[in-house]
């Protein structure tokens, strides 16, 4: 069958895709929460403010993915950027050595999916990408606070993903 | 090629946004949480958010439409319980957003957001009204043709779309660089609706269906 082609989600979903706790994939209270922050920006290092970034941790959870229950941990977390570029997350740490993360904008034809590793090590992924373009998945930070830029074109472009 | 080509200069956002890069093939590790997609407790979606004729104390102005269509995978098979979100303008052409500059009204009785899960047959339905045809200065005289956005999760987070859904006929299309970006004629045809006389309810609303068809991963090819 013909696939369905993507089409951008425009500048105008702010009034319909976020909702309530979006990117709060655990409550404040989680011991061990991950915090996780950064910037999307443009070809020119100018921020984008009309992004929208999907966090996916591989597993459902128990917290629910649209209305945030009583539960411990969602597997999946939302935010739209705010007017200079910066998104956040509160996370679980993920099972595996990695978080995926996929960004929508006006602009992108298509999203974008790319990983997030919260440390440097032998990966399957990371090993196949020369040193500069392999520094682009991995988070600075520890101690459950990391920053990890999107750059979506140009110097020091984002590694994104084709499965 | 199915999708737009990131960088499609006639849509003057692509320019500074599209990757240089060519995305990294990455296959073969059936492990990868990419190949899993969030589940949906039928408990999170209310029985009403699928009519957005119904959020508010009057009705919105504008025609009334019943818009409904399956989700695939490629081998045509239902993908059952998976979320589709839908947002649009409102008939005057205006989205309830606070950076919406478009001088046509705002209509009190519509924001224009729904969402609901697909059934076992994979299955949708919406209740809206049709959204006007609206400017956009991408270019002198640019008007966007009418549309749905759609958002559909699918049984991958690699299958993850976001789409817009046109209309019949729209004499815009011809003249929209979005719709344009996709290369290859049969793929724009998927983004068209059909009416539909049977789904049209009388003395109520027009009927038009849409089936979304979501890449297959590479674990289902293989």
């Amino acid at each position: 069958m013909t696939l369905t082609p993507s089409q951008t989600v425009g500048p105008f979903f702010s009034h319909a895709l976020p909702y309530a706790h979006d990117w709060e994939l655990v409550p404040d209270s989680y011991a061990g929460a991950v915090t996780l922050t950064g910037h999307v920006y443009d070809g020119d290092g100018a921020p984008v403010p009309d992004a929208l970034l999907e966090l996916w941790l591989g597993q459902t959870g128990d917290r629910g993915v649209l209305r945030r229950g009583s539960g411990l941990v969602s597997g999946f977390g939302r935010c739209a950027t705010a007017a200079d570029g910066s998104f956040r997350f509160r996370t679980a740490r993920p099972s595996g050595p990695y978080l995926s993360l996929q960004v929508f904008a006006r602009g992108l034809l298509r999203s974008v999916l790319t990983r997030v590793y919260l440390e440097d090590r032998p990966d399957p992924l990371l090993d196949s990408l020369e040193p500069a373009r392999r520094k682009t998945l991995i988070a600075e930070g520890a101690d459950g606070r990391y920053r990890f830029d999107v750059r979506l074109q140009g110097d020091g472009e984002t590694v994104f993903l084709d499965f | 090629m199915i999708h737009p080509p990131y960088l499609s200069p006639d849509y003057r956002s692509t320019v500074l946004r599209a990757p240089a890069q060519a995305p990294v093939a990455f296959k073969g590790d059936p492990d990868a949480i990419e190949l899993t997609s969030p589940v949906f407790g039928h408990d999170e979606v209310g029985a009403l958010d699928n009519d957005l004729t119904r959020q508010h104390e009057g009705e919105p102005i504008g025609e009334r439409v019943i818009v409904t269509g399956r989700i695939l995978d490629s081998s045509g098979r239902p993908v059952r319980d998976t979320l589709v979100e839908l947002w649009q303008a409102n008939a005057a052409g205006r989205y309830a957003h606070e950076l919406d500059q478009h001088p046509a009204p705002l209509d009190p009785n519509f924001t224009g957001a729904g969402r609901c899960l697909t059934d076992s047959d994979g299955r949708y339905r919406f209740v809206t009204i049709k959204p006007g045809a609206y400017p956009w200065r991408n270019h002198h005289n640019a008007w966007r043709p009418a549309h749905l956005h759609f958002s559909v999760f699918g049984r991958a987070f690699t299958e993850r779309l976001v789409t817009q859904m046109y209309f019949p006929g729209d004499p815009l299309m011809a003249f929209d660089p979005i719709y344009r970006s996709i290369p290859d004629e049969a793929s724009r045809q998927r983004l068209i609706s059909a009416f539909s006389m049977d789904l049209t309810e009388p003395e109520w609303a027009l009927g038009y269906t849409f089936d979304i068809v979501l890449g297959s991963t590479p674990t289902e090819s293989s």
